[in-house]
């Protein structure tokens, strides 16, 4: 086992304006192997201490702050366990960098469904290493999500190690798997608090031959979401579905496959929205490259200050729950998933505009995340959307059940 | 298959239960009549059956509560069912126990297919929530082959799969949200009609959790933009070996068809003297391999998968050139079943192994084959590695049921050997419950244990399923101490 040192200041902010709370570096637990995790997590779990479970630390700034005096890493659980290109499946140690998972997927012309955001520009955690078991944590997503789902819709088996030490595997690894209950889901986007990951197997898929990206300009919020449900209504099969708004607003709408498929369907989708605006069409891979990373990662909030909400809600929502926020306060809003992810950026004083906008989102039933924001907000503010009494309730008897002495990344999820 | 003895004192307390039951619901929902309690004495596990205390059919989420709570109240077991039709015995009553019926609530509450998303009661029927939708271009994805008669209910409760879930996924996939009663009559909402965020996804736990932590009363789901069209390709192989290897290359050039299905010999000759689709009684393997898209898209990508399987020396090619063709051709396949149980009776398994496994296991299960004297037929979504071995059995002839049942334990025990699980797509049930120690630690049980203590902790809900008796066991005792 190794400890490493690490300050914290690593994991701050270049682009925010971030008031870093004082903190001593702590050494972080590097368990070798699963056996060596259990272990280490029983020994806190029997003296209370409580432990920040950490991959590449990339999304530390997600969520409210832990406080713990013990960091516990994953950094060297790594290593592809199995690949198997013609099964389209993989599994891998939780600790095994995301960037080598994506070359290996590559070298088979393959990938991962779901197209996992690189949440690094936007937090400024440059420079750290995002791991396998970071993004299941997270249930990283991107703008496929529409057609692919999220890391948990590909997410077919796990290994864990929960707070009481004991190592726990569900699922396994293939595809199609509904023997006892599904605990692949709920790993899936509990951020270290119910156990710590050691392995993930995926459900991969091929990669396209051939992407097209339809471009359409000039066409404002609710006009860009009404584009794009239509687009999506449509038998095209379309992969992603995105609106930039600013002084020049670009709505895109993305097909992929084999290229005489893609050439056909961009040409009818074109041709049906002929009515709502001109499109044109990105037919080469680096353009639609850079112009759907743009959208993955919201890259034009990345550079500015600010505290960024992510809402999920009816893609026919978006845009008047938007206008609704601006008419207390200034945003800027960028939308995926057809209307139905806004990604909003907006002043980071006092509840950077908590109460309005979850009370916005919530009037339609809809949900808002804070998703950067300092410190001290992130103390203050509660960063997870707040949750009706009953769904509290089983998520407290969950979590008493899984890690009984509240040892894991305790209220990371607040 | 065994189950837990009755309570006692349950059933000497029937008539207080039915009697509170009567005087809460409306006339004609609480069922005692022993000849029509007969219709709920199992599902399509018809091999098990067991007459339960009494049967109540809801029909509102509100008399779902109130059943519930009376049951609750007074420790009376639940076991929730849809349409009947599950193949594990998910919805097997015991003796002591209240049926909660939810086929009543049948109706489509909101279509909205601008937001592509669809609200029912979770009574209706699987393929009728793509017949509420169709009309405006739009299907819903998972397609189990009972999808006539099973319930939306009942495919939340087993996470049930289809031909079509290679592309589309399974119902979790496609499952946005629940409304959802707890046993102690609670109603809570998980989820809704957009993509939500944030927090535990108790979503995900529930679909797939056999009814045990939850009564689902209505459910938002996914609706998907129906392709232009969609043609199907048959294809017989000499062996499964080939097959097989035509499948893996298949998925690694890129080609993702909506559906990739085998046969093996009897399943084909069952197949086609039921369905008369023209299958190839000489081949040993078949597939059936359906794309979509506009009739160009589907030509080329037929013309692709017809050259990968060129290389394997196919006995035989026949694409689809008209829809009555592809319907005949499907007509097979998901009448196989049927078709199976025309000639004998028979077992169905659902164990998945991870798809390169396909030709091993198919040779092992023929030895085994030929030592239990059974004879079996093979039908396997080769695309997700999910296989439906039909054991075929005499249930006249004494002995036969348990050497099935043996037989099957050990195909569903290689299953796990080489990598796979015990069920895919219909579910532990009953079935496989005294299996689950095959694939998982004793902890591995606890923990899944431990999530059904949170959400019913007297352990009422369907509660002799799922999990190995002897390990539940300290579970149902506390609730009968309870009690």
């Amino acid at each position: 086992m190794n400890t490493e040192t690490t300050s914290t200041d690593t994991m701050s902010t270049d682009t925010m304006n971030t008031e870093t709370l004082a903190q001593t570096p702590v050494a972080a637990l590097q368990p070798a192997d699963e056996a060596e995790l259990a272990a280490l997590i029983a020994e806190a779990a029997a003296s209370g201490t409580a432990l920040e479970i950490i991959g590449g630390g990339s999304k530390r700034g997600i969520g409210k702050p832990v406080a713990a005096s013990q960091r516990l890493s994953s950094a060297a659980l790594t290593g592809i366990t199995l690949y198997e290109p013609g099964a389209l499946t993989l599994v891998a140690k939780a600790g095994t960098p995301l960037a080598t998972i994506e070359a290996a997927l590559l070298a088979e012309n393959q990938r991962l469904p779901f197209e996992p955001m690189d949440y690094r520009p936007l937090l400024g955690s440059a420079g750290t290493e995002p791991t396998l078991g970071g993004m299941v944590a997270a249930n990283v997503c991107g703008p496929r999500r529409i057609q692919a789902g999220a890391c948990r819709d590909s997410l077919i088996g796990v290994r864990f190690v929960n707070g009481r030490g004991a190592c726990i595997k569900s699922g396994g690894r293939v595809m199609k798997n509904v023997t006892g209950y599904d605990l692949v889901k709920l790993m899936a986007g509990s951020y270290g608090t119910l156990g710590v990951l050691s392995e993930a197997s995926f459900k991969l898929l091929p990669r396209p031959e051939s992407v097209e990206t339809l471009i359409l300009h000039g066409l404002d919020e609710a006009a860009a979401v009404a584009v794009l449900c239509e687009a999506l209504g449509s038998p095209f099969d379309v992969t992603g579905a995105a609106h930039l708004p600013g002084e020049t607003p670009r709505t895109l709408i993305r097909v992929e496959g084999f290229a005489d498929s893609t050439a056909y369907r961009a040409g009818q989708l074109r041709d049906r929205l002929a009515h709502h605006a001109h499109a044109e069409i990105a037919s080469d891979a680096d353009s639609n490259a850079a112009l759907w990373r743009s959208v993955r990662d919201v890259e034009p909030f990345a550079g500015q200050s600010g505290a960024v909400w992510r809402l999920s809600l009816k893609p026919t929502d978006g845009p008047k729950v938007v206008a609704q926020i601006r008419t207390k306060r200034e945003a800027q809003a960028l939308y995926d998933w057809g209307g139905g992810l806004v990604w909003l950026l907006t002043s980071d004083l006092e509840d950077a505009g908590a109460e309005q906008i979850r009370a916005a989102a919530a009037q339609v039933g809809g949900d808002a995340s804070l998703i950067r924001a300092s410190e001290p907000l992130r103390m203050r503010v509660p960063t997870f959307p707040p949750q009706a009494p009953m769904i509290a309730k089983l998520t407290a008897g969950l979590r008493a059940q899984f890690d009984p002495a509240g040892i894991l990344n305790p209220g990371r999820m607040g | 298959m065994q189950m837990p003895a009755p309570n006692a004192e349950i059933l000497a307390n029937r008539p207080a239960v039915l009697s509170r039951l009567r005087d809460t619901l409306p006339k004609g929902a609480v069922i005692s009549d022993p000849a029509e309690l007969k219709a709920y004495e199992c599902d399509a596990l018809s091999a098990y059956r067991q007459t339960p205390l009494g049967v109540c059919l809801a029909s509102s989420t509100e008399e779902v509560a109130a059943v519930l709570k009376i049951c609750h109240e007074m420790d009376v077991p639940v076991v929730p069912r849809g349409a009947g039709t599950s193949l594990a015995g998910g919805s097997m009553p015991t003796a002591d126990s209240i049926i909660l019926g939810v086929a009543k609530m049948s109706d489509v509450l909101e279509i909205d297919t601008a937001n592509r998303v669809v609200h029912v009661q979770t009574g209706i029927t699987n393929l009728a929530v793509t017949g509420a939708v169709q009309g405006e271009g739009f299907f819903y994805a998972p397609d189990p082959s009972s999808q006539l008669a099973c319930a939306i209910a009942g495919n939340i409760a087993m996470n049930s799969g289809g031909a079509h879930c290679l592309k589309y996924g399974v119902t979790t996939n496609n499952l946005l949200g629940v409304r959802l009663v707890l046993m102690d009559g609670s109603v809570l909402t998980l989820g809704g009609p957009h993509l939500s965020e944030g927090g535990l996804d108790l979503l995900g736990l529930i679909c797939g959790s056999e009814g045990q932590l939850g009564v689902v009363t209505e459910a938002w789901l996914r609706i998907i933009a129906s392709p232009e069209g969609a043609r199907p390709i048959l294809m017989g192989f000499e062996s499964s070996e080939v097959a097989g290897a035509c499948v893996a290359d298949i998925i690694r050039e890129g080609v993702l068809p909506v559906a990739l299905e085998f046969m093996d010999g009897p399943a084909i000759a069952a197949c086609e003297a039921f369905a008369k689709a023209g299958y190839p009684l000489d081949a040993e393997a078949l597939l059936i391999v359906e794309v979509e898209g506009s009739p160009a898209e589907i030509d080329s990508q037929l013309a692709r998968i017809k050259a990968i399987a060129e290389r394997h020396n196919p006995l035989t090619i026949r694409e689809s050139r008209s829809e009555a063709e592809s319907l005949a051709i499907w007509k097979g396949r998901k009448s196989a079943f049927g078709a199976m149980g025309q000639i004998s009776d028979y077992m169905c398994l659902d164990g998945t192994i991870p798809v390169g496994e396909l030709p091993r296991v198919l040779r092992r299960i023929s030895e085994m084959s030929e030592q239990f004297g059974l004879k079996v037929a093979n039908i396997f979504h080769a695309g997700d590695g999910n296989m439906h071995p039909l054991i075929l059995f005499n249930a006249n002839k004494p002995g036969d049921l348990e050497l099935c049942e043996r037989f099957g334990a050990e195909i569903l025990k290689l299953c796990v050997e080489v990598g796979g699980c015990l069920t895919g797509e219909h579910g532990v049930g009953v079935e496989k419950r005294d299996l689950m120690g095959v694939q998982f630690s004793s902890v591995d049980l606890a923990q899944q244990m431990a999530v059904k203590d949170v959400f019913d902790p007297k352990w009422l809900l369907n509660a002799a399923k799922v999990f190995p008796l002897s390990a539940s066991a300290d579970r149902l005792r506390a609730q009968e101490t309870a009690a």
